[in-house]
């Protein structure tokens, strides 16, 4: 099974290894997959003020078919709003890196990552607004 | 720089033994059963000759060896042969789970058509128990088959303890000689071995030609044919001799002989040049397999929070193998690590090495340092290292899967 050139591309040069702060409250960090089935991916990212992505970051255990669906995936997230970055399709990610019939589900994963990002940061913005509703109605009333 | 470290796999042909072979495809044509010419009679001797060279590196008799098209083929006559010829005897076979597919698949096959299998398990360095072993064996058992040495992980099995509890109990021993013919001293009689399979390519010898040690004496073993046609192999194997490969088997097996004193112990120095280095360099290496009783070209080694598919391409310019489910089309981790306990995610970040006699010391620092700097780039890439570094104890983290 030999790569695709863009799969070897993103091994070799993969875009956006690292981690963000996960306690900075825009920050969003998806963890999918498990140890067992060889593939884990921790996908996060970070937006502004206006809710855009502005920085993403992956760390991937797994294949070379893995790393580049997941370093694919932070740099298409980015300049993205959270809506938009939940259109991205894994079939996308399979096209885009040719990837053979084996290994469609690391694409899958992929999107899952995007996904679970995605629905952290939701939350977290959520309840920060929650929080912030609270404390709003007393102050007005001060 | 190409480097080959996946001999476990198959084997460059040694020149001398391409030379040997030469002469029997165009010149010394013959087929080896033509009993009435020259062209025959030269062939005839060929194989003759063979048959000797491959005797002689296991202490049986020439006439003991039976030519097949390799140890696939080998096992499947030892194992399904054996059950049929002696099926009113017993029904009954004994294996163990990290057996190589063409002794597990006989068996399961065999399985299905009115026989008992027991596949017995392994500890976790890869042996099986002899007790148990013994414990298994009942009135109707007809055969055991156990490896010499993995494939996978090297573990080499109490073989001459296998052989002397197959003879007091009147069984049948066969074993699978395919990693350790040619590389680890084999006497037939002291091992107590009535079967052993033998392969041509592992021993840098050609692709397409195996034997099998089918013991005449003390008892008389037969084992019904799974190609009839003409009887050749003394009803074992009909069909014209492979002459050319048979002739590279037997050298090959002759220049493993005349070399067996200093050879298997140079390369397993080799390779333990290679896990000294992997080991002074990088922490959290796991070795797969006996770290002794293993055969001496072989080193399988996993690399925690790495997976083994991504560490093969960071480090594409050397053949290795993985245990990897991500390497296999059925996407199922190797089935040998699994046997030891090991754990898929140790499964999945496994690199089998495997040495030949062509590995120079040269490749080897080479790979080292390849291996280092692909292990350290992979391991600053993977959120299982990033999570242990940070103290979490990965085994207790409940994971997200669909």
């Amino acid at each position: 099974m030999a790569y695709s050139n863009k799969v070897i591309d993103h091994y070799q040069n993969p875009r956006n290894v690292g981690a963000l702060d996960r306690d900075d409250p825009r920050v969003g960090t998806g963890i999918v997959g498990a140890p067992e089935c060889g593939d884990v991916m921790k996908l996060q990212i970070q937006v502004d003020e206006h809710e855009n992505i502005v920085a993403a970051k992956f760390k991937t255990f797994g294949c070379g078919s893995a790393i580049a669906s997941s370093s694919l995936a932070t740099e298409w997230v980015k300049g993205r709003s959270l809506d938009e970055a939940l259109e991205i399709k894994n079939t996308d990610i399979v096209r885009e890196l040719a990837l053979p019939p084996v290994k469609i589900h690391c694409s899958v994963l992929a999107e899952d990552a995007i996904r679970a990002a995605v629905a952290d940061l939701k939350a977290k913005l959520e309840a920060r607004r929650a929080r912030a509703a609270e404390t709003a109605p007393q102050a007005a009333a001060k | 720089m190409k480097i080959y470290l996946d001999n476990n796999a198959t084997t460059p042909v040694d020149p001398q033994v391409l030379d040997a072979m030469l002469p029997y495809f165009g010149e010394k044509f013959g087929n080896a059963a033509s009993r009435s010419h020259s062209f025959g009679w030269e062939a005839e001797e060929a194989v003759e000759h063979a048959r000797q060279q491959v005797a002689e590196l296991i202490g049986a008799d020439s006439k003991e060896i039976i030519w097949t098209s390799g140890a696939s083929e080998s096992n499947n006559i030892a194992i399904k042969g054996v059950a049929e010829k002696y099926a009113d005897k017993g029904r009954h076979i004994i294996t163990q789970v990290t057996e190589h597919k063409a002794v597990i698949d006989p068996c399961k096959y065999l399985e299905q058509h009115g026989f008992r299998v027991t596949f017995l398990p392994v500890d976790h360095l890869g042996r099986v128990d002899v007790q148990q072993l013994a414990d298994a064996i009942k009135n109707d058992t007809v055969l055991v088959s156990i490896m010499h040495g993995n494939n996978e992980i090297g573990t080499l099995q109490p073989i001459a303890e296998i052989g002397r509890l197959c003879k007091q109990r009147g069984v049948l021993f066969h074993t699978d000689g395919c990693q350790t013919f040619g590389k680890v001293p084999i006497n037939v009689e002291e091992m107590g071995l009535d079967l052993l399979s033998c392969s041509g390519h592992k021993i840098h010898g050609p692709k397409g030609v195996g034997a099998m040690y089918v013991r005449r004496k003390r008892p008389r073993v037969i084992c019904e044919a799974l190609v009839h046609g003409g009887g050749h192999e003394r009803n074992m194997r009909s069909g014209t001799l492979n002459v050319p490969g048979i002739v590279g088997l037997g050298k090959a097996a002759e220049l493993c002989r005349l070399h067996l004193d200093s050879e298997p112990a140079r390369i397993a120095a080799l390779r333990d040049r290679l896990k000294d280095g992997l080991v002074a360099q990088l922490d959290e290496v796991h070795l797969n397999g006996h770290p002794t009783e293993r055969t001496p070209t072989n080193l399988n080694l996993s690399f925690s929070y790495v997976e083994g598919e991504s560490l093969m391409m960071g480090m594409s310019e050397i053949a290795v193998s993985s245990g990897s489910a991500c390497t296999s089309a059925s996407l199922e981790p190797s089935y040998v690590l699994k046997a030891l306990g090991v754990g898929d995610e140790l499964a999945h970040s496994s690199i089998r090495f495997s040495l030949g006699r062509f590995n120079t010391a040269v490749e080897i620092d080479y790979t080292v340092e390849r291996v280092v700097a692909a292990v350290r780039k992979l391991r600053a890439m993977s959120p299982l290292y990033e999570m242990a570094q940070e103290g979490v104890d990965l085994k207790s983290v409940s994971w997200a899967r669909d």
